[in-house]
């Protein structure tokens, strides 16, 4: 028994090792062979990885069902829109900040506003649960959805062209192959970062708070930091996806934003698996290949969709992962 | 501001309310007795607006489209419940609110499949179309449209019998019982499996009429149930998940809050501060005042103004 537990973990572990590889050689291959599209949609898959994963520390690993993550990812994705219209510009942000448009100076705002703003949705949607956590959250995003398309500034309802992407140090990121590295490196830390979390003291905590807040109280340990922190962190890592999102595109709008897109990164954990590592990278993988390729073949293609969805929720709860290397561990 | 001008927003309130009820009220019992979730309410408001559109013009008469409106959405809400609802009672929010996501992007899109991208439209029909006076001698010329007093008149019937419904009659005992312990009710004797059937219908009737009666203000479109849904969503959470009562009274607060909100609100911004981004920054407050007065009170009460299950 034990024996065929730490097999599975390490068959867990083999292929998250080798899902990274996969799309890190078809990166390459599609760009040797002059196929500039197919490097930005491998670009997209591992940006909405990157904002699965963050989705999923806060609902695979402790249990919060927030389907208000598109207000972080869209703003994530409108800072970096905002900042390359000003740096464009040569204007000042509205507290007379100096804009810039180098990704890391960005991603840095996207850090402290995104954890800024799940900090105060935390603080009150965590004093409620279950249902009321979920629709919380929703009308906060949608708070945020109303703000961006009633605010002219900034393109409402039209959205905000970015007319050169960010820059990232001394780097072209007009080139698909530097843009996808740098999204791929983003990747792998947040991947290595919610690894380590869920192993730590912290993330053992934030499991036991999933599944029974009670039991962790009587260990001593508060359940509402805990979870508060998880959010926050969830929230900084879906608003980085959402900077890259937007200078993916060149684009950012308040579709960003939407309670579509809320339900499109749960989609990415679902279709890869609830709570596990490679879960959103498989999910989001699934998820753009149906775009694409159904999406190439008829307009109605999230028609297909929410098939593959409903038929995963009803008859394949667990998603790719658990098909590939069955149950989830519990260790 | 005049007298007659609160009253007409007053009265548009009411009328958004109304509208609100309707759909919040299969929602929330929905919520109350099976313990669901159903985000694809607002593709049951959809479908009965199409069907309504598309038998008040085929046959002229917009008595039968109403009527298609709430008998279409019923049997969509039967199939769906029988397909796939059954199989979610029993599972965790997740799954629901998955599930559901994945039910309103398959009827969404089968539905723009099926009528194409361009939204039809409806006229009131010309019984309906008059308007009434509301003068108060300071200014006599103001009026009220007859069609918006009967979708609160409508709403107003509806909330009644619904109580009706639930407090006088068998089948609301079943369902005030199945919402306390449906293991016992079922060990009773009772089929509970057609008690939620018939629930899950009746909401999504309630939806589908909701959805028929604005098809006349509105286009009827694609997507015209999501924002609908969203409101109806705070206003159950507002009013306390699982409670009539509640989403009455939620719905009306709602409704009024957001329209008179829109219309009074840069007024009121306008005597404090006076520059030219208060246009903007008062749209932008308009648009989000029912989320606020929604986070507002889930901090005093989490559980809403009525409790279900309190």
């Amino acid at each position: 028994m034990l024996n065929s537990t730490h097999q599975k973990g390490f068959k867990e572990k083999a292929l998250n090792l080798i899902i990274l590889g996969l799309i890190f050689v078809t990166a390459l291959v599609t760009y040797w062979l002059d196929q500039g599209y197919y490097v930005n949609l491998v670009s997209r898959v591992v940006i909405f990885a990157i904002a699965g994963v963050g989705l999923n520390l806060a609902l695979g690993y402790g249990g919060m069902v927030s389907l208000g993550h598109a207000a972080f990812f869209g703003i994530g994705g409108y800072i970096a829109g905002i900042s390359a219209m000003h740096f464009s510009e040569s204007t000042s942000f509205i507290a007379g900040l100096d804009s810039t448009n180098q990704m890391l100076t960005i991603w840095l705002f996207v850090i402290i506003i995104c954890a800024l703003l799940a900090l105060f949705i935390g603080l009150i949607s965590l004093r409620t649960s279950g249902v009321y956590f979920i629709m919380i959250t929703l009308a906060f995003a949608q708070m945020v959805y109303y703000f961006a398309i009633s605010w002219p500034d900034y393109g409402g309802e039209d959205g905000l062209l970015i007319s050169s992407r960010n820059q990232f140090l001394g780097n072209d990121t007009d080139n698909e192959l530097v843009f996808f590295l740098i999204c791929f490196t983003v990747l792998l830390l947040t991947v290595f970062l919610s690894s380590r979390i869920i192993r730590s003291r912290f993330g053992t905590a934030l499991q036991v708070a999933r599944m029974n807040d009670v039991r962790l109280a009587t260990v001593g340990i508060r359940p509402y930091p805990i979870k508060l922190t998880a959010f926050v962190i969830s929230a900084v890592i879906t608003g980085i996806a959402g900077a890259l999102f937007a200078d993916l595109n060149r684009f950012v709008s308040p579709d960003m934003l939407s309670w579509q897109m809320s339900g499109e990164i749960i989609i990415f954990i679902l279709l890869g698996g609830v709570g596990r590592l490679s879960g959103p990278i498989l999910g989001a993988t699934l998820f753009v290949l149906l775009e694409t390729f159904i999406g190439g073949y008829t307009e109605h293609w999230k028609l297909f969709l929410g098939l593959v969805l409903l038929i995963v929720v009803l008859y394949a709860n667990g998603g790719l992962m658990k098909m590939v290397v069955g149950e989830k561990q519990h260790d | 501001m005049t007298a007659a001008l609160f009253l007409e927003q007053l009265l548009n309130g009411l009328q958004l309310g109304m509208t609100l009820f309707l759909m919040s009220a299969g929602l929330t019992l929905v919520f109350g007795v099976m313990g669901l979730i159903n985000l694809a309410h607002g593709s049951l408001y959809m479908i009965g607006a199409f069907c309504c559109a598309t038998i008040t013009n085929m046959t002229g008469s917009f008595l039968l489209g109403l009527l298609a409106g709430f008998v279409g959405a019923a049997i969509a809400g039967l199939i769906i419940e029988v397909v796939v609802i059954r199989k979610l009672y029993d599972r965790d929010h997740l799954d629901q609110v998955l599930a559901t996501f994945a039910l309103i992007l398959i009827i969404s899109e089968g539905t723009s499949w099926i009528f194409g991208s361009s939204p039809l439209y409806l006229s009131i029909p010309s019984w309906l179309s008059g308007s009434i006076p509301l003068s108060f001698g300071e200014d006599s010329n103001s009026s009220y449209p007859i069609y918006r007093l009967v979708i609160i008149a409508i709403g107003l019937i509806i909330a009644y019998s619904l109580y009706l419904l639930i407090t006088k009659t068998r089948l609301g005992m079943r369902i005030r019982a199945g919402e306390s312990d449906r293991e016992m009710i079922a060990a009773l004797g009772v089929n509970i499996r057609v008690i939620y059937s018939l629930i899950f219908a009746l909401g999504a009737a309630l939806a589908g009429l909701a959805g028929s009666l604005v098809s006349t203000l509105y286009s009827v479109e694609v997507g015209m149930g999501e924002p609908v849904l969203i409101l109806a969503l705070v206003v159950i959470v507002i009013g306390g998940i699982g409670s009539v009562k509640g989403a009455l009274v939620a719905s009306i607060l709602v409704g009024l809050v957001d329209t008179l909100g829109r219309v009074f609100l840069p007024n009121i911004l306008a005597l404090f501060i006076d520059n030219s981004q208060v246009a903007t920054l008062s749209a932008s407050l308009a648009s989000v005042l029912v989320y606020i007065l929604m986070a507002v009170i889930l901090a005093i009460r989490p559980q809403g103004l009525f409790p279900a299950n309190a």
